[in-house]
């Protein structure tokens, strides 16, 4: 589904992406972990060419990104993506936000975009919020709000990047619940997050990066029980104290 | 009774109301059509010097910088006494909604510049993610929420454009000032003259500056 080859991040001086190569299956659940600066939000917004890479290859679908005259926009249809931010559109309703790309991108005719975006609203548990605005959301709804804008594109791959850590502690679960019912259908997921639980509840196999690298990956019963590597049992140690 | 303002100078100021009517007008039509214009170049260049495209925010400093720091009078004379030279002969209302409109289109591309970089980058990289394109982005998600940014200094803009095509009186505009300077100078009624073009100039201007204030009152209640 994702294939990175050889992967090279330069920011000026910074190298943040060592020679990453990383495949996604198509329905796995990817959970990629690691501290701060150590390169996984570069990592997952190389999957959508958010970031370009300074060496190496995207492949999605078969489709190398790279390339030059890529289909960059037509891939990225089917590769949504929600941020840490939300990152909703401020002017427009929440059902507009959900049904804006479908119609203009996707060129879904408007009543069927209304009729799904509607319906995944209700998945998110906000259909009575169809006709507010983000800004009178608080941010586990407006994050919900991202998600079902991201799902109404039908996407094959739902990329999420720290979608938790902006938002207040009592809002976390509420986001999480969404993205764990998610999990139960086919869809392929990456997550780049700091929630272990969730980690454990619904990966496939989770990654550990330090510095630009993935130092270990393996199922999440391998991995939080029997790390092997000394910095991910250092980080987990740190991590799940915290929680 | 004499003086500046006798009321024999009003009289004959009332007598031929018809000459500053017409003045009010052409600077009427001149502002819109130099408006439109102005606005058409501050969005494009206003995009433009947001672009990542290096020789396109180049071109957008030369145009600013060229226009914002040489008198708008010498333009004016460029292009009424310079482009004949060139063999280019411009009617004077041209050169009016071409002078002012190009002059005030800098500071109108300052303005949506301006408003353009105050939008998060996650608006444009949520737009991306989508499938948008630049330029589709920029369409549907950066400058409707750009001009909200921009609409009270743009009102600004155009409370500085009327009053800036009074400029064409120094070429034969056939403008309000223009007409109200060739009334006073035939008529030597200076005094009645200037206070009624100033009233007609405030007419327009003080509504227009008053909207724009209220604009940004409520930005910053908003802020």
């Amino acid at each position: 589904m994702i294939r990175l080859e050889g992967i090279q991040k330069h920011f000026g001086a910074n190298h943040v992406l060592k020679d990453i190569n990383l495949t996604v299956a198509s329905g796995e659940k990817l959970v990629v972990i690691g501290p701060s600066g150590s390169g996984k939000s570069t990592l997952i917004r190389c999957m959508n060419l958010l970031e370009t890479p300074s060496a190496g290859k995207v492949i999605v679908d078969g489709v190398d990104l790279t390339a030059p005259k890529a289909p960059i926009e037509k891939v990225r249809e089917s590769v949504a993506m929600v941020f840490q931010q939300f990152n909703l559109y401020p002017h427009k309703t929440v059902l507009e936000n959900l049904t804006l790309a479908p119609i203009l991108i996707k060129k879904v005719p408007k009543a069927e975009a209304e009729k799904s975006g509607l319906a995944f609203l209700e998945k998110v548990g906000l259909k009575d919020k169809a006709n507010s605005y983000p800004s009178q959301l608080s941010g586990g709804q407006q994050q919900r709000v991202a998600i079902a804008r991201a799902l109404n594109m039908k996407p094959q791959v739902m990329l999420f990047d720290e979608p938790t850590s902006a938002l207040d502690p009592e809002m976390i679960q509420e986001v999480l619940d969404v993205m764990v019912d998610l999990a139960k259908d086919g869809i392929t997921m990456v997550v780049v997050t700091h929630e272990m639980g969730f980690a454990r509840q619904v990966a496939d196999r989770v990654i550990f990066m330090d510095e630009g690298r993935i130092l270990e990956e393996g199922n999440p019963d391998h991995f939080f029980v029997n790390p092997e590597n000394n910095r991910t049992k250092l980080f987990l140690s740190k991590i799940i104290r915290a929680h | 009774m004499s003086g500046p303002f006798a009321g024999f100078k009003w009289l004959a100021l009332i007598r031929d109301w018809s000459v500053f009517a017409e003045g009010f007008a052409y600077t009427i039509a001149v502002s819109l059509l130099a408006l439109l214009l102005a606005l058409i170049l501050g969005v494009l260049f206003g995009v433009l010097g947001t672009s990542q495209w290096k020789l396109g925010r180049n071109i957008n400093r030369i145009y600013v910088e060229f226009m914002q720091n040489t008198p708008l009078v010498i333009q004016i004379f460029f292009l009424y006494h310079g482009l004949p030279h060139l063999g280019i002969v411009l009617p004077v209302f041209s050169v009016g909604v071409l002078g002012v409109g190009i002059y005030h289109g800098a500071y109108m591309s300052e303005a949506v510049r301006a408003g353009i970089q105050a939008i998060h980058r996650g608006q444009l990289e949520a737009a991306y993610s989508q499938g948008f394109k630049y330029q589709d982005a920029m369409r549907h998600i950066i400058l409707p929420q750009a001009k909200r940014m921009a609409l009270p200094p743009l009102t600004n803009q155009v409370v500085s454009l009327i009053k800036n095509t009074s400029v064409l009186a120094m070429v034969a505009g056939g403008e309000l000032m223009y007409q109200a300077d060739s009334w006073a100078s035939t008529s030597l009624y200076y005094g009645p003259a200037y206070i009624v073009t100033g009233l007609l100039y405030l007419i327009i201007c003080l509504p227009l500056a008053l909207y724009a204030s209220r604009l940004e009152r409520r930005m910053e209640v908003r802020a």
